[in-house]
């Protein structure tokens, strides 16, 4: 628990430090993509639906998998999207 | 061994979530940045999939793949304009998978084998908060998110909604939330009842979901349109705190860290937007401040002290522009509304093409959305380094000839730099008033979200360009190709 702690504190330093000389005009690109990275709960939803064999579990589970998988794949596609058309003047 | 590897997959995709969000720092390596991070996500995903020992892998792929191709619909279809909404839907995913996951991992403590599932580990008095705050924190990111969703994508009043005894009721949610929470603390570890949903840790994980989604409503429909850009930065931010605690239900490295740099992410554009507009967080939370501009009061050409305002031909406009030797366009969310955004980029080339230099000055909370207007701009193809922050350009309008407001209202109001009695006092602005001249495009002299009129308006060296942005500046271009 500790730990765990120690690792969310250090982890939100590091994300202030680099987000915060995130340009304006990223800033829609970085919600999305940052989103897409807050679905990383996939992980989780692998782990409880798919390890347990109980119903229940599986179909919670399920169901949070299905959408996590939406946040993150579509959040990283648009965004990818998006970043395709910021372009320098030719 | 099975676990370290997946521990040292998890760090590896951490590191690349890392290095993916820093390489956002410019438009040249950002596209690079975002697919870094999606390659740590395929990391992350891989290792669980493979290494973890998942009995049902079939339901899983199939799991990744309805999800996935959900999500690549949505983000294959949607039109730039519709950004906001999206991003807030996909947060309201990510908020409902959070508390899920959470819901999911009850059932597993409560599961007739749970002693070999979980490794001999009952649920205790830790697991009890960490999972009912991941449950109540993604089920006001699900619910908030879906009624910003609503809000942006017009399908409900894009209007503050507020009704008597809103505050009162949103505060005893909080509380039935935090008794909720007490009760689930006082259950856990004593699996006694007969039955899953006869189990006060269900009972309660159910009173916490119910809660949370009322709270998520009732927290996001008093605040009017115009404050989206705080609300969906603070969803975001809501969404990686979600994913964070349901990492520590989990014990999950991979979920705490990218949850934290997501929320942390969140909280600094929350900051920005609030900042941008000279308000408090909790001011803008309080809700009842603007709603659609446009949308109501009256429509005069004449102010309450009698002041009357310039109006304009798209020739005069045009004549302007062409003999101009800086102009600098100011885009606003009616740009966005009116879909402006490629005839803007025209007339930008044609203006160029007769050596007027050209720029676009950005407020930080133009439009519905942290960078609306940028993202706009860009897939109408204007260059990125033709866009200026409010800080970089506005010394510039001094020594600009032309300014042209297209579907900005309060973010020009020159009132918030003197005028004490302005609800927009003190929000910085950008100072197209100090251009020789200003034109401002608008469909009628209707006042902005704020429900105040704009100064700037009256000033004897501006013009209104009546009617819808895009025909305006259609138009505009026609005349000043005829030049």
């Amino acid at each position: 628990m500790l730990t765990n702690l120690i690792v969310f504190i250090l982890a939100s330093i590091i994300g202030s430090e680099v987000i915060s000389k995130v340009p304006q005009t990223l800033h829609t690109p970085l919600m999305s993509g940052s989103n897409a990275i807050s679905g990383i709960t996939v992980v989780g939803a692998l782990v409880v639906a798919g390890m347990v064999g109980d119903p229940w579990a599986m179909y919670i589970g399920m169901a949070a998998l299905i959408f996590a998988t939406t946040n993150v794949v579509g959040g990283f596609m648009v965004t990818d999207r998006m970043l395709q058309m910021f372009k320098k003047k030719e | 061994m099975k676990q370290n590897i997946i521990d040292i997959a998890y760090v590896v995709s951490a590191i690349m979530f890392i290095y993916g969000l820093k390489r956002l720092q410019s438009p040249a390596t950002a596209r690079k940045g975002n697919q870094l991070a999606a390659m740590g996500m395929f990391v992350a995903v891989a290792a669980t999939l493979f290494v973890q020992q998942i009995l049902t892998p079939a339901q899983m792929l199939i799991g990744l793949v309805v999800g996935g191709g959900f999500g690549a619909y949505l983000a294959k279809r949607v039109e730039m304009t519709g950004m906001p909404e999206l991003v807030a839907a996909f947060n309201g995913f990510g908020g409902a998978a959070s508390a899920l996951v959470a819901g999911a991992e009850i059932a597993r403590f409560l599961a007739p084998n749970a002693a070999d599932l979980m490794g001999g580990a009952v649920m205790g008095g830790v697991d009890a908060i960490t999972i009912s705050l991941s449950i109540l924190i993604g089920m006001i990111t699900f619910t908030g998110s879906f009624v910003a969703f609503g809000k942006l994508s017009g399908r409900i009043s894009g209007n503050p909604i507020i009704f008597p005894g809103l505050r009162v009721i949103t505060i005893l949610f909080m509380l039935g939330a935090i008794a909720s929470i007490v009760y689930m603390e006082m259950g856990a570890g004593d699996f006694s009842a007969a039955g899953f949903v006869g189990e006060p840790v269900v009972q309660a994980a159910i009173a916490i979901a119910v809660v949370g989604a009322l709270l998520g409503i009732l927290l996001v429909v008093p605040i009017g349109g115009a404050d989206m850009p705080v609300v969906v930065a603070l969803l975001n931010s809501y969404s990686g705190l979600a994913a964070a605690a349901t990492g520590f239900v989990l014990d999950n490295t991979a979920l705490i860290v990218s949850g934290a740099l997501v929320g942390a992410s969140g909280l600094i554009l929350t900051n920005i937007m609030c900042e941008a507009m000279n308000r408090s967080l909790f001011n803008v939370l309080i809700g009842g401040f603007g709603g659609d501009s446009d949308s109501a009061g009256p429509a005069g050409t004449t102010s309450a002290e009698g002041l009357t305002v310039n109006s304009t031909t798209a020739d005069d406009v045009a004549i302007l522009l062409s003999y101009a030797s800086k102009v600098i366009f100011v885009p606003g969310y009616g740009m966005a509304v009116a879909q402006a955004q490629h005839a803007v980029r025209e007339l930008a080339e044609e203006l160029a093409k007769k050596d007027v230099e050209v720029k676009f000055a950005v407020h930080p909370v133009a439009g519905r959305m942290p960078g609306h207007m940028n993202v706009l701009l860009a897939e109408a193809n204007v260059p990125y380094d033709h866009l200026f922050e409010m800080d970089e350009i506005n010394g510039e309008f001094e020594t600009t000839d032309v300014a042209v407001v297209i579907g900005a209202n309060d973010v020009v109001n020159p009132a918030a730099r003197h005028d004490k009695a302005s609800p927009i006092y003190g929000m910085p602005i950008l100072d197209v008033d100090h251009a020789a001249t200003s034109i401002v495009l608008k469909r009628s002299m209707r006042p902005g979200y704020a429900g105040i009129g704009n100064e700037l308006f009256y000033n004897t060296n501006n013009q209104m360009l009546f009617g819808d942005a895009k025909d305006s500046i259609t138009d505009v271009i026609s005349e000043v190709k005829a030049l």
